[in-house]
């Protein structure tokens, strides 16, 4: 840590609402070493190539990270066509069966409820319900946060004042509570709906990070070069530096997604969420408490259901992280 | 150092008035708090109109605020929306019952993930390393709530099996909680699965601050130096690396109280406790602006205080700060 | 000649990386004697830090490794140390400078603090205010005004010259044997160069340590060294005393470097420097390691397929060149050609 480029108190963690960390030290200092793909020497571009040789063999060999991409993407599948793959419906009802420990008989893996109703069809579309929460606020927190983020970093001055304030007042927040306000008062109800009131606290991480990718591009030579050249304000940023941003941004998109997941399932636990009957992994395992000391499951698989996902993208994350990582050396 | 407190705690006071401002802004402007009354049969028209009189709801919002800015000295807060009590001592109850959920799972995390990412750092890629990392992969991927629900099921399991209650799943206190040592003794018992479910995702998180910052001290020059000089490692560690990395990891601390708050609400919740999330939640589900206020102001007051003290730790920690 | 008080043999250092093991030092010997300087000179990657941090066992490991060769100290040899007694070594028998002192003093701590931790470290009873006193003296010595308010100042309020200074303070507070300086000025301003140097003479001379002077500029080398050592891709490729170095290079490296030096004397356009790139460690170039480079092979066969052994010359006097005795007209030839004058003068 030199005194010249120590970041103040409040530039140091970059935190997600959900105040996810980074594993290595690298992380905490430098967003600014990203993969650098420069339009005007050779030799740059050529390194710029085996820079994402070397991101894509790193992700690769990181196993985990590539056992949890093959993992979401089938979740996802499974998830997207709910309506074809669930053996029942989510509302359906069949007391004959109800209490059913997990079996293959009548396809109930996850066993039903105390209504006889499906668990594995209500898990699975409270799994969709989720993806979509959290697809939702990753792709709206990640345009926003892009745009102010770029903005602040290449503008500076007054916007970035506001972004700066701003962000450090969202980061002391207890987000719960913010959240908790929003949906008491703006009704909760459709996914669509949460994931817009959790939108309104995910954006400004990413804007944070993108902005400190920007101003330390910003005094980059060929940033500089592009700028004596003549280039508009808006081709530098589309055209030089926002590829640059890429790597931060992925990265920050999938702390994004686990966290919005886990925030939506404490919202839906504490009655906040999607409305019934639409069924959330929250919901679902606030629904299951009363009976979980006899019914394991009702808590179980929903409850794993989640932990495997967000685990998964924090996997996947973690390899993305490594790979876009130049001081990480392989081990 | 005393300039430096001192110009730290004046720059919170305006901060607090900002807070009242977003806090009042937020909650009066986002609807007639008595909307919900008018769709309940057994209120009359003249009920409500006498509670609006009363709160001058009809006043301009500057004069209502001004009267919610008196209120929080003189009156503590005043009273709810529909019932002649006050808040103040409701809220005393429960601040004073979530501090002590809060600051020991906080204080017990925070020490328990500096021990855990020194040693991982000083062994990195070492079996240890690894486990810690991989558990605080599911620290941090397992919603808080669920993890309660977990150690619930647990000890009644336990229970079933050997007849022992371990531990207990609900409230602050038995029935009968004695007073003196007893009492205490009593709560701790109660607060222990409360204080395990908020603390492990603290753990996890902090544990991978401590860590990365510690191996970018340990790879530092300046503890290089150290070595050059003949120091020994174990001093090395203790006098020159984990103070530096502690200044990174007392930031994210200090930053993630909100986050320690958003927990509390969860877990109070689930453990049945007489706290500040759960009567949070109580107040939001009747919609009584007046209680969440009141709320939101003291979260917000507990937010800086922490803050401040950060502040004070972190200015005595690294010199340079005392001085920019 | 006296016995040497440190001596290099046949050291190997070699670090894992992702690409293969890469020989940072490869079979370096070298002699330091009592109260001399030796200058060390190569470019980066060289292998010139690499060989002095092996000697103080601070090559982190892993990656790297101290693979074979031996490190004596006054005949005791410091590879097979354990942990414990290299420490009472470090810092004691042995100091070091670093190069970089704005990162090289610990933020949190005053200086006084660290310089003090230096001779506590190795004298347990000597008492805080002893400690004090020794350690104001010290920075007094080392040209620091006001050194008793500065004692309590933290690395922050200290300016990059005065840290180099506190630096060197810290090296000297034990009367080293031998005194190591790794690029010691190489993160100065130019203007505050020269002080630090002349600090650093002063403080050879008070503690008469044998010093290695690890630096890339043959400029700091004219004015500090005795003798020169000049290392190319992890191996000596020349040593001499500084006169010999300076006036009859024995290896076309060396050459290359004397002759890309800028002199008042000379014009920029007809400097001749060195072509190419230092050679990659991972993949060294068959033969001799310069010879890619090299003016005087010329290509031919026996410089790609044979390592060049160091042959002795003289006293203390080694060239790597399988064509050494040719160096007294590629030196005349360098002259006529540039202009320059290899007198030393620079």
């Amino acid at each position: 840590m030199t005194d010249q480029g120590r970041p103040t108190r409040r530039e140091h963690g970059l935190q997600t609402p959900a105040d996810f960390p980074p594993t290595h030290a690298s992380d905490v200092h430098d967003e600014r070493e990203v993969l650098l793909d420069d339009d005007y020497s050779d030799g740059a571009q050529i390194e710029a190539r085996s820079q994402w040789q070397l991101f894509r063999r790193k992700f690769l060999r990181h196993k985990l990270a590539m056992g949890s991409l093959v993992f979401l993407v089938i979740i996802g599948i499974g998830a997207f066509f709910a309506e074809q793959l669930a053996p029942y419906g989510y509302e359906e009802i069949d007391v004959l069966r109800a209490n059913t420990a997990p079996t293959f008989e009548g396809l109930h893996f996850f066993g039903t409820d105390q209504l006889g109703r499906d668990y594995f069809s209500r898990v699975l579309y409270g799994t969709r319900t989720s993806l979509q929460v959290a697809v939702v606020v990753a792709l709206l927190s990640t345009a926003i946060g892009t745009a102010v983020g770029a903005a602040a970093g290449f503008y500076r001055g007054w916007v970035d004042s506001v972004l700066m304030r701003l962000t450090d007042l969202v980061l002391i927040l207890p987000g719960l509570a913010v959240l908790l306000v929003a949906a008491a008062l703006f009704g909760q109800g459709s996914p669509l709906r949460i994931a817009l009131i959790l939108a309104l606290l995910f954006w400004v991480s990413l804007a944070r990070v993108v902005r400190g990718v920007f101003l330390s591009l910003r005094e980059m030579e060929y940033v500089q070069a592009a700028r004596a050249s003549g280039a508009s304000d808006l081709r530098i940023m589309f055209r030089h530096m926002l590829p640059n941003t890429i790597g931060p941004i992925i990265v920050n998109l999938t702390l994004v997604l686990a966290s919005a997941i886990l925030v939506e399932a404490t919202l839906a636990f504490l009655g906040f969420g999607v409305n019934p009957p639409i069924p959330a992994l929250g919901r679902l395992i606030s629904d299951g408490r009363s009976s979980m000391q006899s019914m394991w499951w009702l808590i179980i698989m929903p409850g794993v259901t989640l932990v495997s996902i967000a685990l998964a993208i924090n996997f996947v994350g973690d390899g993305l992280r490594d790979g876009l990582d130049p001081t990480q050396q392989e081990t | 150092m005393l300039t430096y407190a001192l110009r730290r705690f004046l720059i919170s006071i305006p901060i607090i008035i900002l807070a009242t401002f977003l806090i009042f802004g937020a909650i009066s402007l986002s609807g007639d708090p008595l909307q919900d009354l008018r769709q309940q049969p057994n209120i009359t028209a003249e009920q409500i109109d006498r509670v609006r009189e009363l709160r001058g709801l009809d006043e301009p919002f500057p004069v209502q605020y001004w009267r919610w800015i008196q209120q929080i000295p003189t009156s503590g807060f005043g009273e709810y929306l529909l019932s002649p009590r006050p808040i103040w001592p409701d809220l005393q109850r429960v601040l004073l019952n979530t501090l002590q959920l809060v600051l020991p799972a906080e204080i017990i995390a925070f020490i328990i993930a500096v021990a855990l990412g020194v040693v991982s750092a000083k062994r990195q890629y070492s079996v240890f390393d690894y486990t810690t990392t991989t558990l605080s992969f599911f620290g941090y991927s397992m919603p808080a709530f669920w993890f309660a629900l977990l150690l619930q099921v647990a000890v009644v399991q336990i229970f079933f099996i050997t007849g022992v209650r371990i531990f207990p799943i609900a409230n602050l206190s038995s029935a009968n909680p004695g007073t003196g040592l007893a009492f205490f003794l009593d709560r701790v018992h109660h607060l222990i699965l409360p204080i395990a479910s908020l603390a492990i995702f603290s753990v996890a998180s902090y544990s991978r601050y401590m860590r990365a910052s510690m191996l970018e001290v340990i790879h530092s020059d300046y503890v290089r130096t150290a070595r050059a000089k003949g120091v020994s490692e174990r001093r090395i560690t203790i006098k020159h690396s984990m103070r530096n990395a502690l200044i990174p990891t007392i930031t994210v601390a200090a930053l993630s109280f909100g986050n320690v708050v958003s927990g509390a609400i969860v877990i109070e919740t689930v453990f049945g406790l007489d706290g500040m999330g759960r009567y949070f939640i109580a107040q939001l589900g009747r919609r009584d602006p007046y209680p969440i206020m009141a709320w939101l102001f003291v979260i917000a007051v507990v937010i800086v205080v922490f803050n401040l003290l950060a502040d004070l730790i972190y200015g005595y920690l690294d010199p340079r700060i005392r001085y920019d | 000649m006296t016995e040497p008080l440190l001596s290099i043999r046949d050291l190997v250092t070699e670090f894992a990386t992702p690409d293969g093991v890469v020989h940072a030092v490869d079979g370096v010997s070298y002699d330091v004697y009592p109260g001399e300087t030796l200058g060390v000179v190569g470019e980066s990657g060289s292998g010139k830090s690499v060989t002095v941090m092996s000697i103080l066992g601070l090559i982190p490991q892993p990656p790297g490794r101290v693979a074979n060769g031996e490190v004596l100290l006054e005949g005791r040899d410091l590879l097979t140390l354990s942990e414990r007694e290299m420490r009472l070594v470090r810092g004691k028998e042995i100091a070091m400078i670093f190069q970089d002192p704005m990162t090289s003093l610990n933020p949190v701590l005053t200086v006084g603090d660290q310089l003090s931790e230096a001779i506590v470290t190795h004298d347990a009873d000597i008492g805080e205010d002893a400690a004090r006193e020794r350690v104001v003296g010290l920075l007094e010595l080392v040209g620091v005004p006001n050194a008793d308010d500065r004692f309590d100042q933290y690395p922050h309020e200290y300016s990059g010259g005065m840290r180099q200074r506190a630096m060197i303070a810290m090296a000297i507070a034990n009367q080293p044997k031998v005194l190591i300086a790794d690029e010691p000025t190489t993160a100065l301003d130019v203007t505050i160069q020269a002080q630090v140097l002349e600090v650093l003479q002063k403080a050879q001379d008070e503690t008469n340590a044998g010093t290695i002077l690890i630096t890339h500029d043959l400029g700091v080398i004219a004015e500090m060294a005795d003798r020169v050592v000049v290392m190319y891709g992890g191996r000596v490729v020349e040593s001499g005393t500084a006169e010999e170095i300076f006036h009859s290079p024995k290896h076309p490296y060396t050459l290359g470097l004397l002759s890309s030096l800028t002199r008042p004397n000379v014009d920029l356009e007809r400097l001749e420097p060195i072509p190419g790139q230092p050679p990659s460690l991972i993949n060294l170039p068959s033969g001799c390691s310069f010879h890619p480079r090299c003016h005087l092979g010329q290509g031919r066969a026996v410089c790609r397929s044979e390592v060049p052994p160091l042959l002795e010359l003289g006293v203390g006097r080694r060239s790597a060149c399988h064509f050494h005795e040719e160096m007294s007209q590629e030196v005349a030839r360098v002259e006529q050609e540039t202009g320059a004058h290899f007198d030393g003068e620079l």
